[in-house]
């Protein structure tokens, strides 16, 4: 789950690490306020969860309070690659004498975090590992032993940097590193982290991501910042359809029949596990199909989960059919998920034969799944049929003959 | 002979009260018993530990309040756990296993933040045992013993799976099952096949789990089944460029729709976008690069392997 700006720079405060004194406002003339407030130069910043924000000029500089006004008017109503920012944020402008970079992000093949610092701040790090390595110093730490601060300093000092500035970096970015761990964040970024005309070092930009599985645990930050617990904060944002299916899955807790994505196709899938799901979706694809949404089946749902996403997917406007398929099943009952989707289409005034392209759901209670299937005429295959020739199948009742 | 368990090999189930747990326990019993590998006590799960329930019994299964009375109990170390409690006691679950000298441990559970995870991993690694998962169904040793949900009731674990010379290793536990039934419908059969687990960070990805798959006689080849998301297939790729593995792989890679979808996650939490290595099309050719054959479609993997087993025996 990725912060607004904001909201990362009010996690970086929290932590001790010093930043500007901005303000986050959603209103203009509030925008002017903080900037009277501030009493100087300012940057006026669109608070969106995107990035290319300079270049589509959600960053804005203002000499007086009324061009501050001006400016944020002006950047509140400015999408960015179809975001509509949240607000602005109106920040001091800094008399910068260096930039530079820290950073904490996980390394899963080493299954432990590492801090990575850079003198050559303000642009992106990647760019910079690949250009200057030897401007990039790296250092994982444990997961078990407390940080240290020794550990900072050795990755500051790493790429050249000594005197009161490596003493004035070095709890900056042991906060840094402690927050990290302490928030179950993915990513905690401070880009730049700038050394002012005075010598001290302030955080002018910073980015979080928190993990989605550890929001639960973090609930009092979360509250504190005024994140819902309804902003799922994707890569972009829920459609009722994909509402919809999340509201089939909490009708009951047993199994998963839901995490919809939408598509615009016209062949509705039905289809499971995890694994499952990833690999049909592309095997529908590869036929020249186009599917209609993504969904998951697992863990043994309900009839009335199985009944509940077929009516949905058979009802989104465009779908021809659906095709209803997993990999084999050893805990889902495939007797249960063929009763959920001739319901489905018996409910809706449907023939199941009709609408349901293919059923090829192998595995536990097959036999019994087959009967339901055969009474109404539905094409059903057992493990003997791939999951990719399944797929073909179904792409050609609703197209006509393909291959791939 | 096998990797990780064999017909010797004692475990427990943490959480074995649960509902999914009751069943896990039950399928484990009945696929040992089914295969004669059932020890003394009545299959390789000497017993189950939930905390207040001490005293009752799962399908003959002793519960246990604590890890340590159930090594107290079994009279000597046991091998193995099956840890399948809610996601906010799974770390203190696996570091009461570890502690209590457990050196496999299989977590099932899903939904467990990444520093916990990464914390468990650290201290298996300092006290030399091994983790599995998390959000995995577990291992199988064709005919002898399975030690997790994988491939379900004993029945239907014994249509899927049959003894032989492949390992399989899979981020999907649904699908480690849909590829070994289609090796074993074209005749080849399993050494041993692994269902690693979803998530970001895991206890044993493929290149870690290489060197056991190397060192098993009965192992000729492995498969895997990939997705975006995460390092591994790099790791891998760079696994074989500095060993001079004997094993040739077949790989399958799902999700490849995820490469238009930058920053959104499908399937499992593990598959994510988020940069250029992660991508579908980046890992096939990496792992292409390593000599590993990456399948188009699951029915094509045992006719690749067949091909690379019969290329080997030639140049060996």
């Amino acid at each position: 789950m990725r912060f607004f700006e904001y909201e990362a720079r009010e996690i970086v405060k929290r932590a001790g690490i010093p930043v500007t004194d901005f303000g986050f406002t959603k209103d203009a003339l509030e925008a002017k306020a903080i900037a009277e407030r501030i009493g100087g130069p300012v940057v006026i910043k669109s608070q969106v969860l995107t990035g290319g924000r300079m270049k589509a000029g959600g960053v804005q500089f203002a000499d007086t309070p009324e061009e501050a006004e001006a400016k944020a008017r002006e950047v509140l109503q400015l999408e960015i690659n179809g975001h509509v920012p949240r607000g602005v944020l109106v920040d001091p402008r800094a008399a910068v004498t260096q930039e530079y970079y820290a950073g904490v992000v996980w390394d899963g093949t080493r299954k432990q975090p590492v801090i990575l610092f850079s003198d050559m701040g303000g642009i992106d790090i990647e760019e910079v590992a690949e250009t200057h390595p030897d401007h990039v110093g790296r250092r994982h730490f444990s997961n078990l032993l407390p940080f240290a601060d020794f550990q900072a300093k050795e990755v500051v000092a790493s790429v050249g940097v000594t005197g009161p500035r490596l003493n004035r970096l070095v709890p900056i970015v042991t906060r840094l590193a402690r927050v990290f761990v302490e928030r179950d964040m993915t990513l905690a970024e401070i880009n730049p982290l700038v050394e002012l005309e005075d010598g001290s070092f302030v955080a002018l930009d910073a980015h979080m991501e928190m993990e989605n599985e550890a929001r639960g645990r973090q609930q009092a930050l979360l509250r504190d910042l005024g994140v819902g617990d309804e902003e799922t904060r994707q890569a972009r944002e829920a459609t009722p359809f994909e509402l919809a299916g999340e509201e089939v899955d909490a009708q009951d807790h047993r199994g998963v029949a839901g995490n919809v994505t939408e598509f615009d196709g016209d062949l509705g899938l039905v289809i499971g596990a995890g694994g499952g799901s990833l690999t049909l979706f592309d095997a529908v694809r590869k036929y020249g199909g186009r599917p209609a949404n993504y969904c998951e089946i697992g863990g043994n749902p309900s009839v009335a989960k199985a009944c509940g996403l077929a009516k949905l997917v058979l009802t989104k406007p465009g779908v021809d059919k659906i095709a209803v398929m997993m990999s084999i099943v050893s805990n889902t009952r495939v007797d249960i998920v063929a009763r959920g989707v001739v319901k489905a289409c018996l409910e809706l005034g449907f023939d199941p034969a009709e609408k349901i392209a293919i059923f090829r759901i192998p595995g536990a209670w097959e036999e019994e799944g087959f009967k339901i299937l055969e009474k109404y005429g539905v094409e059903y295959a057992d493990r003997s049929v791939s999951m990719h020739e399944a797929a073909r199948r179904a792409v050609e009742k609703v197209h006509g003959e393909v291959t791939a | 002979m096998s990797i990780l368990i064999d017909a010797g090999t004692t475990f427990i189930v943490q959480g074995i009260t649960g509902r999914e747990a009751v069943n896990l326990t039950r399928e484990c019993l009945d696929y040992g018993a089914a295969r004669g590998t059932a020890g003394e006590a009545g299959g390789p799960i000497v017993g189950g530990v939930t905390p207040g329930r001490k005293g009752r019994e799962v399908h003959g299964v002793p519960v246990f309040d604590t890890v340590a009375q159930a090594v107290e109990h079994h009279g000597g170390p046991i091998d193995g756990s099956v840890v399948t409690v809610p996601p906010a006691f799974t770390k203190d679950a696996v570091f009461e296993a570890i502690e209590n000298g457990v050196k496999l441990v299989v977590i099932v559970t899903e939904r467990i933040p990444r520093r916990d995870v990464a914390q468990m991993v650290e201290l298996a690694t300092l006290r030399g045992a091994r983790i599995i998962g998390p959000n995995c169904l577990g291992i199988i040793v064709p005919d002898v013993v399975k030690m997790g949900g994988i491939g379900g009731p004993a029945k239907d674990a014994a249509k899927a799976y049959t003894p032989g010379p492949i390992g399989v290793i899979s981020r999907s536990g649904g699908m480690t099952t849909e590829m070994s039934s289609t090796l074993t419908a074209a005749g080849l059969g399993q050494s041993t096949a692994v269902s690693i687990g979803g998530d970001a960070i895991i206890g044993s990805a493929y290149a870690e789990l290489m060197p056991l798959f190397e060192a098993d006689p009965q192992t000729e080849g492995i498969v895997i089944y990939t997705e975006p998301g995460g390092r591994m297939e790099a790791q891998l790729a760079a696994w074989i460029e500095e060993h001079d593995s004997r094993l040739p792989i077949v790989a399958f890679m799902a999700g490849k729709f995820m490469d238009e979808m930058p920053g959104m996650s499908f399937g499992h939490a593990g598959t994510i976008v988020e940069g250029k290595e992660d991508t579908a099309s980046e890992k096939i050719a990496r792992l292409q690069g390593a000599g590993i054959a990456v399948a188009e479609e699951i029915s094509e993997i045992p006719d690749l392997m067949k091909a690379r087993l019969a290329g080997r025996e030639v140049t060996a």
